[in-house]
């Protein structure tokens, strides 16, 4: 348990690395999708919610779960649906391909 | 149990952390962007069919309704217009925070009264921000939604019980870190951040919204984060991770590009703009200049630097300012946008809007990459923008803007300012950008006035 949590606040501390370095070549230009990707991604709280919805250890659980598993297969679904619109529009000058 | 299909599991779960990964790296550029959405969704469907497959799952029903449910509020969510994109993310991060917050009192009901004081206290943090952010979320959609009323609604000592709040909740979780068995007061817990969720968000104006989406989105991150502490998973923790450290660094360049702090923007004390800013008012005369004439002088620039800013959404003008980009380009005019950080209502909101009009995007630039042209361009053409092209916050040390990165206009040799009438900006403060003599204001709507320029372009017919 102990050495569990210390390897998941080093995986915690790594991760936050990445996102930094990731995020800071992100042009400016496409922040708005970044969020709602970042946003959609964040969705995997779903694998959290299955768990609770479907192990169905009491009614109350199972509710919460239920709920959260809308809640976050909505961001799931229409996170990625808008980032794709948002990027589909994006093109560079000259003649426009069919 | 077979333990061949725990390690697929794992393995689905550990090929999903690393496409979230790569998503992120190919969000970098426009040209590899698409194949990043398709990394996150296959990293996502991974991981969904993963956790179906889990042993402990005894029940489906449920789950498959979950699923449906969800991805028939998601399809509409995911066709919303692009002007309304800023109030359907904040409704997203609240979503999000929902999911978060439910799974944790879920995760607490099963697991009280013996929780494990670490558990107690990553649990705590995962409902505190997981509820906070979906109460702040909401409002903030229904501000940007306009249910809500935009300006922002202070009152005296809102700060100093905003953050008692905070601190009653945070004191109350560290005493249930030592006394789990109080159920009770995880509840007190949750009601204390709901309730700072909204006070929180009260303050704050429209034009603090870039700052504080992505302020709601680092915290829907960080909280899902907690939550893979909670349920020991890598994936949960390393996604949420990248999400917060995401809208962490927006809400960083936000904060910049308003020269706030950033312990200002993280203990919410948005909106604070001295009220002692209305007294300058005097009526300078203005020069004004027609459709005809701005398209005569449009016409015969070389280079031309358009500014849009959230007066441009507002007014739908984008697919008239295309139109206008189309015109003048067709007559050999250089034609490029400027586009301040906190332009619009959350981070790169202008630059969909104008790639949504079919603008190409080697067109926008940000502040830093334009700034230095402005003194070589005969127009710039300022849209529905105000504070961010206020000279004031360069030179006025009175000015409450002062300090705040803008973009240059005042340095091109004609300034063109489309503007409904002569009333300051959303900060309340005077322009003296509209006194200068090289500046026309062009007194209109938006998009009737860029309709009318362009006609009067497209009538020239010499081209």
């Amino acid at each position: 348990m102990r050495i569990d949590l210390l390897t998941s606040l080093y995986v915690f501390m790594l991760a936050c690395f990445i996102g930094f370095e990731l995020v800071r070549k992100i042009t400016p230009l496409l922040h708005t999708p970044l969020m709602s990707l970042t946003n959609a991604l964040d969705a995997i709280a779903v694998v959290g919610a299955i768990l609770l919805a479907g192990e169905h250890k009491s009614t109350f659980t199972t509710v919460l779960g239920t709920v959260a598993i809308v809640a976050a297969t909505t961001n799931a679904v229409g996170g990625f649906l808008i980032t794709d619109r948002m990027l589909k529009m994006f093109r560079v000058s000259g003649p426009k391909k069919p | 149990m077979i333990p061949g299909k725990e390690s697929l599991i794992e393995i689905a779960y550990l090929c999903a952390t690393a496409l979230f990964i790569l998503s992120l790296k190919w969000m970098s550029s426009p040209t590899t962007s698409r194949r990043g959405v398709r990394a996150g969704e296959l990293g996502m469907l991974l991981a969904v069919v993963g956790t179906l497959v889990n042993h402990d799952i005894v029940d489906y029903k449920w789950v498959a309704a979950g699923l449906v449910l969800g991805s028939l509020i998601g399809v509409p969510l995911g066709m919303v217009q692009m002007t309304a994109v800023p109030q359907r993310t904040a409704l997203s991060h609240a979503f999000g925070a929902l999911c978060v917050t439910l799974v944790g009192t879920g995760e607490f009901y099963l697991r009280t009264p013996a929780v494990p004081r670490f558990m107690m206290a990553v649990l705590s943090m995962e409902v505190i921000l997981g509820a906070l952010t979906f109460t702040g979320s909401l409002m903030a959609a229904g501000k940007l939604q306009e249910i809500l009323p935009q300006r922002p609604i202070t009152y005296k000592g809102q700060n100093i019980v905003n953050l008692s709040l905070l601190v009653a909740s945070i004191s109350v979780a560290a005493y249930l870190v030592v006394h789990p068995e109080q159920t009770i007061l995880f509840t007190v817990i949750l009601a204390i951040s709901l309730l700072f969720g909204v006070l929180m968000i009260i303050p704050i104006g429209g034009a603090d919204m870039p700052t504080v989406i992505s302020l709601l989105n680092s915290y829907a991150g960080l909280s899902a984060a907690a939550m893979g502490f909670v349920l020991d998973s890598k994936l949960l923790i390393i996604a949420g991770a990248l999400d917060g450290a995401s809208g962490f660094i927006l809400s960083v360049n936000m904060s910049k590009a308003m020269n706030r702090s950033f312990s200002n923007v993280l203990f919410g004390a948005f909106g604070q703009k001295e009220a002692a800013v209305a007294s300058g008012k005097e009526t300078r005369p203005v020069r004004s200049a027609t459709p005809e004439e701005a398209a005569a002088i449009l016409a015969a620039a070389n280079k031309v630097i358009v500014v849009p800013g959230y007066g441009m959404a507002v007014a739908q003008a984008q697919h008239k300012v295309r139109e206008l980009f189309d015109a003048l380009t067709k007559r050999g005019v250089d034609v490029r946008f400027g586009i301040h950080p906190v332009a619009g209502r959350m981070p790169g909101h202008m630059n969909v809007l104008l790639a949504e009009a079919d603008i190409p995007y080697d067109k926008l630039f940000d502040m830093d990459e334009i700034n230095g042209e402005f003194p070589q361009t005969d127009v710039a053409l300022v849209i529905g923008a105000n504070d961010v092209t206020n000279p004031a916050a360069r030179n006025d040390t009175t000015s409450p803007i002062y300090g705040m990165p803008i973009l240059d206009v005042d340095k091109a040799r004609v300034i063109m300012v489309i503007k409904r009438s002569m009333s300051p900006g959303f900060a309340g403060i005077d322009n003296p950008l509209y006194y200068f003599d090289k500046t026309l204001m062009l007194f209109g709507d938006a998009k009737s006035f860029v309709g009318d320029i362009v006609r009067e372009l497209g009538g020239g017919a010499h081209s």
